[in-house]
């Protein structure tokens, strides 16, 4: 049998393939976004970049109820966006399979929380599985979407990121072709009026007691017999942080955490003498293991934060982790803004204002920090505009302070647009910022509907960003070029003291993808006064030594921002 | 086998990791890697844990177990320096690119001879490798990583037409050329970097 090295992402898509699912959509979010990349290379799917995770689970739910087996992808914070279609989705039911994969991000890598998303399963009433690898990652989704069939109910699959970003060896199989069952009116089942409703709940407290039982004797939930003297309750990639450090105890491992096979528990606990629980992030497991009056060890030794690996395993739980060396103190290196990026030339436009900014998701909230240092919130996707709004309601005309927000084009589009509608309804002086680099940055360049490409490469029609702010009831908006820095300074100033609402569309390509603008700039360090002023700029090409401003030659894309900011037209 | 490779986002850290996995793929054993995008490629420091075995359970390295830790830039050898074992090795790029927070001046800048000091001190085991320099003069700053690969298959008990067969399968076909000659570049090196 063929062995490839897949990461959990690519394990995921190629199973939902051999599965035969027929519709994917998704919203790009680390860790979750390669799924759908790669599910886009088989031919034989449809898949979509969705404008937003509600949007996604929707289109995939709708394709479900038309009989094709579908699939939704999100990271943890976008199944909250998706969280009113997913409980419905479970009092609904499906036609065809419904997958519903959640990358968690546990040590929030690229995320704003590290939220647990195991507990969406207990929340929302729906089958929760947890793979451990690669190979688990793409044979869980293709046990999931029998498991939908089988108890008409959406299956959530949980990632976490060093399942979703770790790669291991995976033995690939064909795609199964499923038959198309077609659409169908079912009013009762489709149609959550209150009264059809309550009897969908019904049926799904039904449909759930029939996933318990399921979950006692699925192998999904294995027990695994070691030295009784120590038994190891486990899910995801903590089984293998587990069975690294302690090779010769039992372990239950649970690849299905949600119905919770309880009898499947005691069983194991009546085999072993200590019962220790270890997961990432929350106490998931062990509330259940505790509800059902059994005595553990978990979180009162191991974190609730951060990400768990062998060695926090190690030293929380055995008295024989050796001692290593501690780590170095030397500088930090957070990730910054690339060389040339547009975002640079807006936020050294902004720093040193006063002015309130409400920040948004994406590359420029790096904006926040030094040197810029132009934003004051990160909340989650589109609480720029509206964290703007309601500040500019609480304060009284007496804080001068304009009120403004900057939010990205792929952002803007997943949830701006009604943050927008807003301020403009309820009559807020609120200034959006739309930083337009005609990409979703951050996530690694995926197309949005702004830039006229689809998922699956087909040319579309562009949403142009000015006309839908006109539409949205916005009369003042102006497009400008970052890199003219002051051009894009006085239509700012120029803004605030109309003291009405504006949005400000600042437009350049992301660096990554437009490319160098020209040859590498260089210092005449006989012309450098050693000022510093270009360092304002925050361009990670720029650098001073021995007193003068120095550009490294093999970053510098050759913008010009920095020339147009020295004061003794030293660069050039 | 632990591998640790470390980095500054855009180096090429993952392609590198990517080729050292599909080696020991390609060599019938167990291998996982383990790794972070996002936020933490622009810019920021990079790291890829590369473990392989005849079973590997756990996808990342514990500290002070990595047999080998591969560092692209100075600063991020000594920042992972403590996942090293008692007697591994610390290759590593003498290459330095300084954070942006040192770059603008906030934070004050570590000097090279403290830096030698200290690797030197936490892995007595170790080679600088000048592989960005020697990207450059091949025309192509971008196979940094390529020259890096060819000092450490030094260390590795793969024989060279293994890792001619995991480029030509990973490298896109117009750059497979210069790529093989970054990997022999990189060969050489080890050598030459060897302390007199």
């Amino acid at each position: 049998m063929q062995r490839h090295l897949l990461s959990g992402d690519e394990a995921v898509a190629r199973g939902a393939w051999e599965a035969g699912c027929g519709v994917a959509a998704a919203y790009p979010g680390t860790p979750s976004t390669e799924i759908l990349e790669n599910l886009a290379t088989y031919s034989d799917v449809y898949c979509e970049w969705s404008v937003n995770e509600k949007v996604a689970l929707e289109v995939a739910l709708g394709a479900a109820l038309a009989g094709v087996r579908s699939l939704a992808a999100m990271k943890h914070v976008g199944l909250n966006v998706a969280a009113d279609p997913l409980f419905s989705a479970a009092y609904i039911g499906i036609r065809a399979g419904l997958v519903i994969i959640t990358a968690d991000d546990p040590g929030l890598h690229s995320s704003q929380n590290e939220q647990d998303n195991r507990f969406y399963g207990l929340f929302a009433k729906l089958p929760v599985l947890c793979p451990s690898d690669s190979q688990e990652a793409k044979d869980f989704v293709k046990l999931g979407f029998e498991i939908s069939e089988q108890f008409d109910i959406p299956v959530l699959v949980r990632l976490t990121t060093r399942v979703a970003h770790s790669s291991s060896i995976v033995t690939l199989s064909e795609r199964t072709t499923q038959p198309a069952k077609g659409y169908e009116k079912q009013l009762h089942k489709t149609t959550l009026l209150p009264a059809f409703a309550r009897l969908r709940h019904i049926d799904l407290e039904q449909r759930l007691a029939r996933l318990q039982k399921y979950s006692e004797a699925t192998a999904l939930n294995q027990i695994d017999m070691g030295n009784p003297d120590l038994g190891i309750i486990c899910d995801g990639v903590a089984y293998q942080y587990a069975r690294e450090v302690f090779p010769q105890a039992s372990f239950l491992k649970l690849g299905m955490v949600y119905p919770f096979p309880a009898q499947l528990v005691l069983n194991f606990a009546e085999k072993v003498r200590q019962l220790v629980v270890i997961e990432e992030v929350d106490p998931f497991i062990e509330l259940q293991t505790r509800a059902l009056g059994l005595n553990v060890t978990g979180k009162d030794r191991l974190p609730r934060t951060g990400e768990l690996n062998p060695r926090v395993i190690r030293v929380t739980l055995t008295s024989r982790a050796p001692k290593v060396t501690p780590e170095e103190e030397i500088p930090n290196r957070p990730p910054a803004l690339c060389p040339g990026c547009p975002h640079l030339g807006l936020f050294y436009s902004l720093q040193k204002q006063k002015v309130i900014i409400g920040g948004d998701i994406g590359c420029y909230t790096l904006g926040a920090l030094a040197p810029h240092q132009a934003m004051d919130t990160c909340i989650d996707m589109g609480a720029s505009i509206t964290f703007a709004h309601g500040v500019d309601k609480a304060l009284s005309a007496n804080d001068p302070r304009p009120r403004l927000a900057v939010i990205g084009d792929s952002t803007f589009f997943h949830s701006g647009i009604t943050g927008l509608i807003n301020t403009v309804y309820n009559q807020s002086n609120v200034i959006t910022i739309i930083t337009d680099n005609r990409t979703t940055g951050m996530t690694g360049h995926q197309d949005h509907p702004g830039t006229g490409k689809t998922l699956m490469g087909k040319e579309t029609k562009a949403v142009d960003l000015e006309e839908l702010c006109r539409a949205c009831g916005v009369e003042n908006v102006i497009r400008v070029d970052p890199y003219q820095l002051q051009q894009t300074r006085k239509v700012i100033r120029q803004v605030i003291a109309e003291k009405k609402p504006a949005v400000i569309i600042s437009q350049r390509p992301c660096a990554l993808l437009a490319g160098p603008q020209g040859p590498a700039k260089k210092v005449d360090p006989d012309k450098c006064i050693g000022c510093r002023a270009c360092l304002a700029l925050g361009c990670p090409a720029l650098s001073f030594e021995k007193e003068k401003a120095v550009i490294i030659a093999t970053s510098c894309t050759g913008c010009g921002m920095c020339a147009e900011i020295c004061p003794r037209e030293a660069i050039g | 086998m632990n591998i640790l490779i470390c980095g500054v986002g855009g180096q090429g850290v993952l392609l590198f990791s990517r080729l050292l996995a599909n080696l020991a793929l390609t060599a019938g054993l167990d291998v996982k890697k383990s790794e972070v995008h996002g936020m933490a490629q622009r810019g920021g420091s990079v790291t890829s844990h590369i473990r392989w075995s005849k079973r590997v359970y756990s996808p990342l390295i514990e500290e002070g177990t990595a047999d080998i830790i591969v560092a692209f830039e100075q600063l991020e050898a000594l920042r992972y320096s403590h996942f090293l074992c008692p007697n591994g090795w610390l290759i590593y790029d003498p290459l330095r690119i300084e954070p942006l927070p040192v770059q603008i001046g906030l934070v004050e800048k570590v000097t090279d001879d403290f830096l030698r000091k200290r690797l030197n001190a936490r892995a007595p085991s170790n080679r600088p490798v000048p592989a960005f320099a020697t990207a450059c003069n091949l025309g192509n700053p971008r196979v940094q990583n390529m020259v890096m690969l060819g000092a450490v298959s030094h260390l590795l008990e793969f024989p060279v037409s293994l890792y001619h067969q995991v480029i030509e399968l990973l490298v896109k076909p117009q750059f497979v050329q210069l790529n093989l000659e970054a990997f022999a570049a990189g060969r050489d090196l080890w050598a030459q970097a060897a302390p007199k």
